[in-house]
C-alpha cells in the first residue's frame, strides 16, 4: 500500500517535472502567460508529490513496514524513532529520495520567491531545475527504487550499518545534501543567462545569497563529517583523504573559488566566462562525487552499492559539461571582458591567483582520486594514492591560499601602491613572524608547521587590524562607541566584515590541522589489571571491564583511571560494541576534549575475565581548534548573509 | 596595462609550474603500489625502503602473537608464494588466520615484510546466516564473565 502510494507519487512527479520544464520554455517562447503560470504551478505540484513519496517512505520506516525492502535493510523495530527517521538517508535509494525532495523544495522556493520577478530568467531556471528533478526521480524509478517490495515479509529488519547509529547521522548528511542541492540554483540561473544571452552581472546578484548559503551548508557538512569521523570511527583522525571525503571537498573548492571570483565580475566586469564555467564545474563536481561514491567504482571505507546508478550519473555529468561548453562557445562574442588587470598589486589579481590555486588544488585531488583507476586501466597495476600524496600536495597549496587570504582583503581594487600595501601588511606581518619565531624558540622545528603558524597568525592579525581600523574610523567620523561602531561595520559592509570573520575561522582551522597532524602522541599496549600506560602528561591505568546490554547491541567497557601529572583526573570507559548481526565489533572511543589537547582512548581487545586489555591512547593537540574554526566560519557566513532590511533599519535608527 | 597583464600571467604560470612539480614528485614518492606475494618474490620489486602494500590470505597456523609486546608474526600467501610478515600494534578485529588481509609497510632483510598497517578485508554486506544468529543474552555471556 505505502509502496504503491510512493511509486505512484514518483511516477506522477516525473511526468509533472517534464511537463513543467517543457511548458516553461514553450510558454515563454510563445508569450503565453497562462502556460507559464501552469509551469510554475507544476513546480509546486511536483514538490507536493515528492513530499508525498518522502512521507510514504518515512511512514514505512517509522511503522517498521518490512514489506518494503529499503525498510528491511535500513531499519529495525527496536530503534528509537529518530534512527528510524534517519534510515531515510542510511543508504542509496533513500538518500536519492531525500536529495530529490530537497531539489523539489528548492525549485518551489525559487518559484514562490520570484514568480513575477526575473521574468527573463525564470522560465529557463525552472526548466533546468525541473530537468534535474526529473533526473533524480527517474533514477529512483529505474535503477534505485526505494519502494521495491520484499517477499516474504520478515519479522525484523536488518538495521542500519552500526557505524551510522550516532546522533551525527541526523545532522551531517542533511547539511551536506543542503550544500550540494543549493548550488543547483546558481547553476540554473547561469544556464538561463547563457540561453537568454542576458550576460550582465544580473544573474550573479540574484544568486549571490543562494551560492553563499550553499557554500555555508557544504562547509558545515564537511567539518561536521570530520567531527563524526573523529568521535565515531575511532582511529583518532578527522580526515583521511578517502574518495568520499574528496568527493565533498572538490565541489567545496570550486564553490569557494566561485564565491570569490563573482566579486571580480561585479566590481570590474571581468571573468565572465570563468564564473559561468566555475558554477557549472561546481555542480558537475557534485554529480561527479555522487558518481564516484555511488557507482562502486572505487573501494572506500564507506559502503556503497554497485549498479546501473553510476551510468545515470555519468550521463548527467556528460550533459552538464557538454551543455556548458556548447553554450559558452555559442555566446563567446557576448562574453568579452570589460575590464583588465591594471596592476599586479590589485584585488582582482589577488582573486585571480586565489582562483588559480583553488582550482589547481581541486585538480590535484581529482587526479589523486582517479589515479588508481587510470593506473589499473592503462598499465594494469594496482596502486593506492593515500594520505601521503594528498598531504604532500595539499600542504603547500593550502599555505599559499592562506597567505592570499591575508593579503587579498587589504589590497584595493584596480591597484595600490607598494607603500600603501606596506602600511597594511607591516603590523600583521610582524605579528605573524613573531608567532613563527616564538614557535621556533619553543622548540618546534618542522618548517611547514612553523610556516603555517606564522601565516595563520598573519591572517588573523589582518582580520583584527581591519576591524580595529574600521571601528576607529567610525568612532572618529560618527562618534560611536566601540560596540556600536562594530555593529555599524557589519551593517554597512556585511560581506566584507562577515568574510573577514570566515577568514579568521580558517586561520584557527589551519592551526588546528597543522598542530594535530604534527604533534600527535600515540601509544598502544597490553595492560594487566592495575598497570598503567603513559602518554604525554597522562597516565592511564586499567581497572577492569564491565558489560551492558543496549537496545541493538552488547557493550563491553574498559574502565580506566586517568592521572594527569600524577593527579587523578577521572575515569574513562572506551568500549567495544558487539552487534548480533555483525561479524566484527565496533569501537566506541572515549575522549576528553580540551582547548590545547584531547585525550582519546580506544579499547582494542580484552580478556573475558577482565584480567587484561589492549588499549590505544592518543593525545591529539588542538583538534578543538578545527571545530571552533568551523563554527566561526559558519558564523561569519551567517553575518555576511544577514538580510539587508536590518541594515536599513539600523541606518534609520542612526539618523533619528 | 599590458605589463600588468603579463605579470599576472607570469605569476599564474609560476603557480601552475609549482603545482605541477608537486604533483609530479608526489606521484613519484607517495604512491603505494599493491602486490601479491608471488609478484613480490618474482620481480625483486620489494627493495627495502620502498613503501608498498601486500595482499593475501593469512596462512592457517602461521600466526604468532605475543600479547605482552603486541608483536605479530604471520605468513601471507596467494596460493603460490608465501611472505613472512611482522607487525607490532593492534590489528583490526577481522584479522585472523585464513582470512584475507592487506598489509602496508616495506621489505626488510631476509625477505621479511615489516608492516605498520594491517587492513583486514571485510565484506560490507556480511550478515550472519539466518538462524545461527546469537541471541543478545548468549552474545553477552560469551563476551564477559559476570563477577
Amino acid at each position: 500500500m505505502t509502496a504503491d502510494l510512493g511509486n505512484i507519487a514518483l511516477w506522477i512527479a516525473l511526468v509533472v517535472a517534464v511537463y513543467g520544464a517543457v511548458a516553461a520554455i514553450v510558454g515563454h517562447r510563445q508569450g503565453r502567460p497562462a502556460l507559464l503560470d501552469s509551469a510554475y504551478n507544476g513546480v509546486l505540484v511536483h514538490c507536493a508529490l515528492v513530499t508525498m513519496a518522502l512521507l510514504s517512505l518515512e511512514y514505512a520506516l517509522i511503522t517498521s513496514d518490512f514489506s518494503i525492502q529499503y525498510v528491511v535493510f535500513n531499519s529495525s523495530r527496536n530503534y528509537p524513532v529518530w534512527y528510524k527517521i534517519a534510515g531515510l538517508w542510511g543508504a542509496l535509494e533513500g538518500s536519492l529520495l531525500l536529495w530529490a525532495w530537497m531539489q523539489a523544495v528548492l525549485a518551489a522556493l525559487v518559484v514562490l520567491l520570484y514568480w513575477r520577478k526575473h521574468l527573463a530568467f525564470l522560465p529557463y531556471v525552472i526548466a533546468v531545475l525541473m530537468g534535474i528533478s526529473a533526473f533524480f526521480v527517474l533514477v529512483m524509478l529505474i535503477p534505485a527504487n526505494p519502494f521495491t517490495q520484499h517477499f516474504p515479509v520478515p519479522l525484523e529488519g536488518r538495521g542500519l550499518n552500526p557505524l551510522l547509529e550516532d546522533t551525527s547521522m541526523l545532522v551531517h548528511p542533511l547539511l551536506l545534501y543542503s550544500g550540494y542541492v543549493g548550488f543547483t540554483v546558481p547553476y540554473a540561473f547561469a544556464m538561463a543567462a547563457l540561453i537568454t544571452g542576458r550576460l550582465s552581472a544580473e544573474w550573479l546578484y540574484i544568486t549571490r545569497r543562494w551560492a553563499v548559503t550553499a557554500w555555508m551548508f557544504l562547509t558545515a557538512g564537511i567539518i561536521y563529517g570530520g567531527w563524526w569521523s573523529y568521535h565515531v570511527l575511532g582511529w583518532g583522525g578527522y580526515w583521511a583523504w578517502d574518495p568520499v571525503e574528496n568527493a565533498s571537498f572538490m565541489p567545496w573548492l570550486a564553490g569557494t573559488a566561485y564565491i570569490h571570483s563573482v566579486m571580480t565580475q561585479e566590481k570590474r566586469g571581468m571573468l565572465k566566462v570563468w564564473n559561468l564555467a566555475l558554477i557549472s564545474l561546481t555542480f558537475a563536481l557534485v554529480i561527479f562525487g555522487t558518481f564516484l561514491t555511488r557507482s562502486g567504482i572505487l573501494t572506500s571505507v564507506h559502503a556503497f552499492t554497485q549498479g546501473a546508478v553510476g551510468y545515470f550519473f555519468l550521463a548527467l555529468l556528460a550533459v552538464i559539461l557538454l551543455s556548458t561548453v556548447t553554450l559558452l562557445t555559442l555566446r563567446a562574442d557576448q562574453l568579452k571582458t570589460e575590464g583588465t588587470v591594471d596592476s599586479v598589486l590589485s584585488r582582482e589579481s589577488a582573486f585571480l591567483f586565489n582562483n588559480l590555486l583553488l582550482i589547481t588544488f581541486c585538480f590535484t585531488l581529482f587526479l589523486g582520486t582517479i589515479f588508481p583507476l587510470l593506473a589499473e586501466a592503462v598499465r594494469g597495476v594496482k596502486v593506492s594514492v593515500g594520505a601521503p600524496y594528498f598531504n604532500y600536495v595539499a600542504g603547500p597549496i593550502a599555505l599559499g591560499l592562506l597567505f592570499l587570504m591575508g593579503v587579498g582583503p587589504v589590497i584595493p581594487w584596480r591597484g595600490g601602491s607598494w607603500g600603501g600595501l606596506g602600511r597594511n601588511l607591516l603590523g600583521p606581518g610582524v605579528v605573524g613572524l613573531a608567532a613563527g619565531a616564538t614557535a621556533f624558540v619553543l622548540g618546534i622545528r618542522g618548517p611547514s608547521v612553523v610556516a603555517t603558524y606564522a601565516v595563520a597568525v598573519f591572517v588573523a592579525a589582518i582580520a583584527v587590524q581591519e576591524y580595529y581600523r574600521g571601528i576607529r574610523a567610525r568612532r572618529k567620523t560618527a562618534g560611536e562607541g566601540p560596540l556600536r561602531a562594530l555593529g555599524q561595520l557589519f551593517a554597512r559592509n556585511r560581506r566584507r566584515y562577515g568574510g573577514l570573520v570566515v577568514h579568521l575561522g580558517v586561520a584557527l582551522l589551519a592551526i588546528g590541522i597543522a598542530s594535530s597532524s604534527t604533534f600527535q602522541v600515540q601509544r598502544e599496549q597490553m595492560l594487566k589489571k592495575g598497570e598503567a600506560l603513559e602518554a604525554g602528561s597522562y597516565r592511564v591505568r586499567f581497572d577492569g571491564i564491565t558489560g551492558s546490554r543496549g537496545p541493538t547491541h552488547v557493550k563491553v567497557q574498559g574502565i580506566f583511571t586517568v592521572f594527569n601529572d600524577r593527579h587523578e583526573a577521572g575515569q574513562m570507559t572506551p568500549a567495544l560494541r558487539f552487534y548480533p548481526r555483525q561479524q566484527e565489533p565496533i569501537a566506541e572511543v572515549d575522549y576528553w576534549i580540551g582547548f590545547w589537547e584531547d585525550l582519546y582512548v580506544i579499547l582494542g581487545s580484552f580478556d573475558r575475565e577482565g584480567n587484561w586489555a589492549v588499549i590505544k591512547v592518543m593525545v591529539n593537540p588542538m583538534v578543538s581548534w578545527i571545530w571552533m574554526g568551523g563554527a566561526i566560519m559558519v558564523l561569519g557566513t551567517l553575518l555576511a548573509l544577514w538580510p539587508a532590511r536590518f541594515r536599513s533599519a539600523a541606518v534609520r535608527g542612526e539618523r533619528s | 596595462m599590458r605589463s600588468a597583464n603579463r605579470r599576472v600571467l607570469i605569476g599564474g604560470l609560476i603557480i601552475l609550474a609549482a603545482v605541477a612539480y608537486l604533483v609530479w614528485t608526489g606521484t613519484q614518492e607517495a604512491l603505494i603500489y599493491f602486490y601479491t606475494p608471488s609478484e613480490l618474490q618474482a620481480e625483486e620489486i620489494g627493495r627495502p625502503g620502498r613503501r608498498i602494500r601486500l595482499g593475501g590470505l593469512v596462512v592457517e597456523g602461521s600466526l604468532n602473537y605475543e600479547p605482552e609486546t603486541l608483536n605479530y608474526e604471520f605468513q601471507l600467501t596467494d596460493g603460490t608464494a608465501m611472505i613472512p610478515v611482522q607487525f607490532k600494534g593492534i590489528p583490526p578485529d577481522l584479522f585472523k588466520e585464513g582470512a584475507g588481509a592487506i598489509v602496508e609497510g616495506q621489505m626488510v632483510a631476509n625477505g621479511v615484510f615489516q608492516a605498520d598497517l594491517i587492513m583486514a578485508k571485510h565484506n560490507e554486506e556480511y550478515r550472519a546466516p539466518a538462524g545461527t544468529r546469537p541471541k543478545s543474552e548468549e552474545l553477552y555471556r560469551s563476551l564477559i564473565k559476570e563477577q
